[in-house]
């Protein structure tokens, strides 16, 4: 089986499941080369890839970047605030003129829901979503499930939190997403005010107390607070934020013991993670950016490249 | 010229006629809507299985001139109209300068008379430059033959300036045509808020904020004893609103776009900004509702709130992309496949392209009573065609309906007893 029948990878909620095991099966190898002395294999030479990103990052884009050239394909990283769009430039143009240098592949971040959809029906090359708006960001999903099912040896009937404001967040979307398809029970906790509707038909329980939220689950999944929510009145202050939905091992005590910490970062300790939970044993955040390495070697390989037998061999 | 138009099915709502009769045309007006007319000299048109009605009025669209006429101009606009089977529209202030003016209001009636191939009339700003402060020189765009007022695209926020536009309009006799949008409460929204603003991670627009500027200028139509007309109305709440006043006896009126009433905001998923449209694209919970209130009487009117923009700016990022639909050349057909599909009336339909609008709007026009003048829409309610922008008289090609396959479209138009438009070509 190859994802190569699949131009582009713009979300969770399109995909199989057999497509998202696909994935994490072939990151299972890659990741085996990250731990080599020797790093580089020669797969994706002859390949140029991408990274387009119009929202800060540096952890995403360099770990999309990294992961290109330990597969040996030439990557390029275009600093957008510094180009085009600040002359004025549409997407389109911009996406055509990067399309006729050669890239076989883009990876996008925009801030608006959408945009990575837009770009992948006026391009040839193929599009992977780093992140839209609030939509998805499914590659950040992707090793989420992957740490997950390395440290339990399954995703099936987990019980996953997610905590934070999921109204804004791509990275609680593309989890529900990914999570639901291998039959976890996800739930979701924050501020009412940062809950979107219509979730329960998504089959997601919400809660707005984090103490229930965490009764008996497997895995917390906290996310990043943005200050600009507390500015546009969606919450009264960070401290009381913190006061309510901070995750310490002391709000943790309902939880399984062995309870997997997660967050995709940059965190703000002492808001919605307390040190000593991010520090704790049952955090896999540092795993997370590992893996996150090899899930995109394992997606940039089954795109650009060939089936999960070639890297076996 | 003398037509006899033979054979078609009549439905003049106005006169409650809905059977097979003729229509004999002479000298830019109608003779006589008769069974078996005998006329000698006159030019025949078959028209069997079709069907005959008053010239369609759409009374919301925005035609771009002055100001905006790469989006469109009056000549593009009203070719579109008369292909689109419409032979009067009225034209929305939001130009540039704003029709708040005896010039401009004068300026768009001139250039329709030497431009256009339709009837149009101006709607006037309430308020100067539609920004919802000062009143706009009411008295001046009614003798330049304005026939309502309206800051549509710009909802009147401060309650004071609506009150006062009212209470003045009512001296002319004029609607007072609202965009109702709680500008405080869908912020910088994308889509109707609910399930699928969830999913598609789109910051979504609650119905209230529709609901609540309907609720607040009912309100105010009462206290002020004028005339309220609710444009492009989309949600359920709206609707009961609209019904309880209308109990009370209050002059309000609404309209509907096809456009709302076809599509849900399900469509939004593939990000194409041609499903972005102000208000949003609704729930099919409130598409049943505004069903419901067409066939009910509850809405008035069809209007089409043609919106047509520039190809740049909706072949972009979705939040950047301007809302609107270019729908002068589809209302018609959408609203038949309706009624091929059995979901809307037809008589009603028909009454609500002609007769609604025109009472709403106190021209006469909307019927076939003989003497009045010519405006006839043909519709062949069996024709099929598949939605081609490309094709589309007006300049712009923004339009959500592209690709699909829809039947009934009109066949013919006449305006002053000239044929102007026939099986989707114009004739000049």
């Amino acid at each position: 089986m190859r994802l190569e029948q699949r131009k582009d990878l713009l979300g969770l909620r399109d995909m199989s499941r057999e497509e998202i095991e696909l994935i994490l099966d072939t990151a299972v190898p890659m990741k085996d080369v990250m731990s080599r002395d020797i790093k580089k294999v020669p797969t994706l030479r002859g390949k140029a890839m991408v990274t387009v990103f119009y929202e800060n990052s540096t952890r995403t884009r360099t770990s999309f970047e990294i992961a290109g050239k330990y597969l040996s394909a030439d990557t390029v990283n275009l600093a957008v605030s510094t180009s085009s769009v600040q002359k004025g430039e549409s997407l389109k143009d911009t996406i055509k003129t990067i399309e006729v240098m050669g890239f076989d592949l883009m990876v996008i971040r925009h801030s608006m829901s959408g945009t990575p959809h837009y770009v992948a029906r006026n391009t040839r090359m193929r599009v992977i979503n780093a992140g839209d708006g609030f939509n998805e960001h499914p590659t950040q999903a992707l090793l989420d499930m992957f740490t997950i099912k390395e440290k339990k040896g399954t995703l099936e009937g987990l019980k996953v939190a997610i905590v934070g404001d999921i109204l804004h967040s791509r990275v609680a979307r593309s989890n529900i997403y990914g999570l639901t398809k291998f039959g976890c029970e996800v739930r979701v906790v924050g501020p009412s005010t940062l809950i979107p509707p219509g979730l329960e038909k998504l089959g997601v329980k919400t809660y707005y107390s984090l103490e229930q939220a965490v009764e008996d689950v497997d895995v917390v999944n906290v996310l990043r607070v943005q200050m600009e929510r507390q500015q546009s009145g969606l919450f009264p202050s960070l401290d009381e934020y913190a006061n309510l939905y901070m995750v310490s091992p002391e709000r943790l005590q309902g939880a399984k013991e062995d309870v997997l910490i997660l967050h995709p970062g940059p965190m703000n300790r002492g808001v919605e993670i307390s040190s000593a939970a991010a520090d704790s044993l049952n955090s896999v955040i540092n795993e997370q950016v590992t893996n996150g390495v090899a899930v995109r070697m394992a997606l940039l390989f089954l795109m650009m490249g060939g089936s999960k037998d070639e890297i076996l061999a | 010229m003398k037509y006899l138009l033979k054979g078609g099915k009549v439905i003049d709502p106005a006169n409650q006629i809905q059977e097979v009769r003729d229509v004999l045309v002479e000298d830019g007006r109608i003779v006589a809507v008769e069974k078996d007319i005998k006329a000698a000299g006159a030019e025949v048109i078959d028209l069997q299985g079709m069907i005959v009605a008053p010239g369609f009025i759409d009374m919301h669209v925005h035609l771009r001139e002055p100001g905006f006429e790469y989006k469109e101009d009056i000549a593009s606009g009203t070719r579109a109209a008369a292909v689109g089977g419409f032979t009067t529209l009225c034209c929305m202030p939001n130009t540039n300068p704003v029709i708040d003016s005896l010039t401009t209001a004068s300026f768009v009636r001139e250039r329709a008379k030497k431009s256009g191939v339709v009837n149009v009339f101006p709607i006037g700003a309430l308020t100067k430059k539609q920004e919802g402060q000062e009143l706009s020189a009411i008295a001046d765009l009614v003798a330049a033959g304005c026939v309502a007022l309206s800051d549509d695209g710009k909802p009147v926020m401060k309650s004071n300036v609506m009150r006062n536009g009212l209470e003045y309009a009512k001296m002319f006799d004029l609607p007072v045509l609202s965009h109702c949008e709680d500008l405080n409460l869908s912020q910088d929204g994308q889509m109707h808020e609910g399930y699928y603003s969830t999913i598609y991670g789109l910051r979504g627009i609650p119905a209230e904020a529709e609901d609540i500027i309907v609720g607040r200028d009912i309100l105010l139509t009462r206290l002020t004893d004028s005339r309220l007309h609710i444009c492009h109305i989309s949600t359920e709440g709206a609707l009961e609103l609209v019904r309880q006043a209308k109990r009370e006896g209050l002059s309000v009126t609404c309209e509907v776009t096809p456009h709302h009433l076809a599509l849900s905001d399900e469509l939004v998923g593939s990000y194409d900004a041609d499903t972005k449209v102000n208000p949003p694209l609704r729930s099919s919970e409130h598409i049943a509702a505004l069903i419901e209130a067409v066939n009910d009487g509850t809405i008035d009117c069809i209007a089409t709130d043609h919106a047509p923009h520039q190809m740049e700016s909706k072949d972009c990022e979705y939040a950047l992309a301007s809302s609107g639909i270019s729908g002068l050349e589809t209302a018609v057909a959408v609203c038949m496949d309706m009624i091929n599909q059995g979901v809307l009336d037809l008589n009603r339909v028909i009454s609500m392209f002609t007769l609604g609008p025109a009472r709403i709007l106190g021209l006469q026009k909307g019927s076939l009573s003989p003497k009045t003048v010519a405006d006839i829409t043909v519709i062949d309610p069996r024709a099929v065609k598949i939605v081609d922008p490309d094709h589309f008289y007006s300049k712009s090609k923004n339009n959500p309906f592209k690709g699909r396959e829809l039947t009934g479209w009109p066949f013919l138009t006449m305006v002053g007893g000239r044929i102007i438009a026939r099986e989707g070509q114009l004739v000049e």
